[in-house]
């Protein structure tokens, strides 16, 4: 492999990383605010359904569609959530079932909904999605600058920013401290008066908004549609980018772009002399078989919030 | 005369079971007011509903002569009243400053202002001799420390009267009489104490009044200056109680637990037990003593398997169980009241009558081709909580969770004294047990040994090692630095062994 070929890499890579790293994200406020969301692909379908049919059909009236299905898609994936944050909050439901539930739903609702309003099985395709840019001033940096700002799509600084903003958030500020001891002990966060309710349902719908922009980025650079097949695992590979990351916003950066550079690596393969004899298919469970792979050797040295996936009982000894 | 709390006809009910019947509690300012009772006897209750936990199904409630509602814990904060409950409520993630500024933040604008917050703590903890190191982790410093915490996290909220929910059962001796200094203190700066426990030295020591209750009721209220501990015990139990244990001589058999040159690591990698070796006899109680943390634990663990010894041998009956599984050791005959009854002695979400079950839940009368046996284990629960006046709400069928920690500890010795293993290792009996208990676990411990048992007795209590062992070993650092006979020592003795000032010049002498 060239350097070159890294270098041309990097685009894809990056694209692919930006909603990773947003759905990730969400789920870091959800579990550390104690709930486990497993909904992520579900939402980010949601997401995705939503930011594709918002662009189609602004499309002809502002050149700005794409953004405005962006924001589209963070709102559905808000409103979605708040069926899990029911369900787990309020209704003390099982966190997994509920995901479950949700992820199952996403798939019926979104296609649902495209045959009501395309007649067929997947939204109409866009003419344009989210573009690409080159960043002025900052892509005459020799090497970083063609890596980093020439032609990529801004969604990946969207992602950059939305770390950053977590990691203020989350250990910085009283809400953050809150919130992440509603996700390790949350009797001892209600004793301190901290609603524990509030913060658990702060962490899920934000996580809900972060997976639903997740969608949309990815649907908006990705694809040309929103299908059934859309989002194919990306969310599960975002929770696996969360346990990787150790439920840390630059962590999840870290782990975020490894699984964007494992996806671009299927684009690539063929002409990597050592890799070309391989399958092409190979490269396509690749990024799934990364996420066993890493699941598996990480498992039992990260741990994530100590209550996360409990259900929340305030007379709990 | 004003009272600074008054609690008036508190009356609570819970599934099966009447809490607080009646019970009336006023509180004067500036006092330390103890709260006496049995395990189950509903303090707990009582200051959960004080603190906001609980709404009381009847009574009043005033503080500062103002009737007031306290809907929850939030407003008891705002009315001065803070709690250090019995499982502290820590993050353990978090630092010392985090888990006591949570909730109430210093800010920089958007920031917590962690310097600020630093700044105020050390502050507190030097106003009321409270040393902790703010900074320091939650899951990296001690139990003692750990309470220090809870402490700082009601000052820090500017409470005026604090309740303890038995803050002594975790800590060590060295560790309470700390906290009795750090209490007189706080009563000289002004503040009001409500103190739950029963170990009736402790009152003696600091409280000026005592209330007690029993099976949810009031007995009374006494001045501590002018009742004896006899008295008081008598109010909380309801009838004599004996403060010494009666037994007879031992008489000693064969040796049945048999140590050699166990060397046991702990959790943290380094050697806690070092080449150690001891013998326990039929018919004997040997008292293992010593300063927590100088390797009772490990040994424990490695007699019983929780743990693998990094070399030497555990012989039972001559035979070497050093590599044994921990079924098969208890199934050759070993019985282990463990140390942490939540962790390893009971499962918390099980029933009662579940955990009556767990060694021999596979084996008739409780199973038969695979199929449990509800109606004998129902049966053999009732039994076991008769027999051991374990108290709860719905009898076999109460989640073990639900139940107090002394109950829980009940249950526990129940199940194994039941067994009637060949060596008992004995940790901790009666941790958190009120006297009624305690005398009746230790009549049940001495009838094993006089059945031909042997029984190790590790404790960090030493009234209890020196009433009911009939040798005792001292562990300092690993090692058995001493075995004395029980009836020629005394506290002192002991207690220096324990710090490793002293050795006698010849343990085995005492031997025999
Ligand atoms: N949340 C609860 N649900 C059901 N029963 C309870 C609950 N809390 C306490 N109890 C029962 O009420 C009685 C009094 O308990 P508690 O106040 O904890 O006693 P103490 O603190 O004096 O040992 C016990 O029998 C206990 O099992
Ligand atoms: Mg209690």
């Amino acid at each position: 492999m060239t350097f070159e070929m890294l270098l041309q890499m990097f685009p894809i890579a990056l694209m692919f990383a930006a909603p990773i790293i947003l759905t990730a994200l969400g789920g870091l406020f959800s579990e550390r605010s104690g709930i486990v969301n497993i909904a992520l692909e579900g939402i980010m379908m949601v997401g995705a359904f939503t930011g594709a049919t918002v662009t189609v059909l602004l499309e002809e009236s502002t050149p700005a569609a794409a953004w405005y299905g962006l924001l589209a898609g963070l709102a559905a994936g808000l409103v979605f959530s708040i069926l899990h944050a029911v369900a787990s909050i309020n209704l003390k439901a099982d966190q997994v079932i509920s995901g479950t539930a949700l992820n199952i739903l996403a798939g019926g609702l979104t296609v649902y909904l495209c045959q009501i309003i395309f007649h067929q099985q997947r939204t109409r395709a866009f003419s344009n999605g989210i573009q690409k840019m080159t960043v002025p001033l900052l892509s005459r940096i020799p090497v970083l600058g063609r890596m980093l700002f020439i032609e990529n799509y801004p969604t990946i600084y969207i992602a950059v920013a939305a770390v950053l903003l977590t990691w203020f958030v989350v250990y910085k500020t009283p809400l953050g401290l809150r919130m992440r001891a509603c996700g390790e002990h949350p009797q001892a966060a209600a004793s301190m008066g901290i609603n524990v309710y509030r913060m658990r349902y702060f962490g899920v719908l934000v996580s809900g908004a972060l997976g639903g922009l997740g969608g949309a980025v990815m649907v908006l650079t990705a694809d040309i549609q929103y299908t059934l097949v859309s989002i194919h695992g990306t969310g599960f590979i975002s929770l696996a980018s969360l346990v990787f990351g150790k439920w840390n916003p630059f962590g999840v950066l870290g782990a975020g772009l490894f699984f964007g550079f494992s996806t671009a690596l299927s684009f690539y393969a063929k002409d990597i002399p050592l890799l070309a004899s391989l399958p092409g298919e190979f490269f396509y469970i690749l990024p799934y078989l990364l996420t066993i792979v890493a699941l598996v050797a990480f498992a039992g040295k990260s741990v994530g919030p100590k209550a996360a996936g409990e259900i929340y009982d305030s007379g709990k000894r | 005369m004003s009272y600074i709390v008054e609690m008036l006809h508190i009356t609570k009910d819970f599934p099966g079971i009447r809490a607080n019947d009646d019970i009336t509690l006023q509180i004067e300012e500036r006092s330390i007011h103890a709260l006496l009772g049995e395990n189950g006897a509903g303090k707990s209750t009582l200051m959960s509903i004080l603190f906001g936990l609980y709404q009381p199904d009847g009574g009043t409630i005033r503080v500062r002569g103002r009737e007031v509602k306290i809907s929850d814990p939030n407003v008891a904060t705002s009315l001065g009243i803070g709690m250090v409950h019995q499982h502290f409520k820590l993050v353990h993630n978090f630092t010392v400053t985090e888990n006591i500024v949570l909730g109430m933040e210093p800010r920089k604008g958007p920031i917590i202002d962690i310097r600020e917050a630093e700044k105020r703590v050390e502050e507190i903890s030097k106003l009321y001799g409270l040393a902790v190191d703010p900074r320091a982790r939650i899951e990296d410093i001690s139990v003692g420390m750990q309470q220090r915490v809870e402490i700082l996290k009601m000052l820090y909220r500017n409470a005026e009267i604090l309740i303890f929910d038995e803050p002594t059962a975790v800590l060590t001796p060295q560790e309470i009489h700390e906290l009795m200094q750090i209490m007189r203190k706080l009563v000289t700066e002004g503040k009001t104490i409500l103190l739950i426990t029963h170990k009736l030295k402790e009152i003696k020591e600091v409280a000026d009044v005592c209330t007690v209750l029993r099976r949810g009721k009031l007995i009374g209220t006494v001045p501590v200056s002018e009742t004896s501990e006899a008295r008081m015990a008598e109010m909380m139990v309801g009838r004599q109680v004996s403060f010494h244990v009666e037994k007879s001589p031992a008489r000693p058999g064969a040796t049945l637990l048999r140590i050699e040159h166990l060397n046991v690591k702990t959790a943290k990698g380094v050697l806690g037990v070092r080449d150690l070796s001891l013998e326990v006899r039929a018919g004997e109680v040997l008292g293992l003593c010593g300063i927590e943390g100088n390797g009772q634990t490990e040994l424990v663990q490695a007699i019983t398997g929780l743990t693998r010894p990094e070399s030497g041998r555990i012989l039972l009956r001559d035979r070497d169980i050093t590599h044994l599984s921990i079924k098969e050791r208890t199934d050759a005959g070993i019985g282990h009241i463990p140390e942490d009854r939540q962790k390893h002695g009971l499962v918390l979400d099980f029933t009662l009558g579940e955990n009556f079950i767990i060694h021999n839940y596979y084996e008739p009368p409780f199973a038969r081709y695979g199929i449990l046996n509800r109606k004998k284990i129902q049966e053999n629960a009732e039994r076991l909580i008769r027999e051991f006046d374990v108290r709860s709400g719905q009898g076999a069928l109460t989640a073990a969770r639900s139940m107090s920690g002394g109950n829980q500890q009940k249950a526990i010795v129940a199940r194994e004294i039941d067994r009637s293993p060949d060596v008992f290792i004995v940790a901790q009996p009666t941790r958190g047990l009120d006297v009624g208990a305690i005398e009746y676990i230790h009549k049940r411990i001495i009838e094993e040994r006089d059945k031909g048992k042997a029984i190790l007795l590790v404790s960090l209590e030493l009234d209890e090692i020196m009433d009911v062992s009939d040798r005792i070993a001292v562990i300092y650092n690993g090692s058995i630095v001493a075995i004395v006979d029980a009836a020629s020592t005394d506290e002192n003795q002991l207690g220096l062994m324990m710090s490793g000032a002293y050795r006698p010049a010849t343990a085995a002498a005492a031997q025999e």
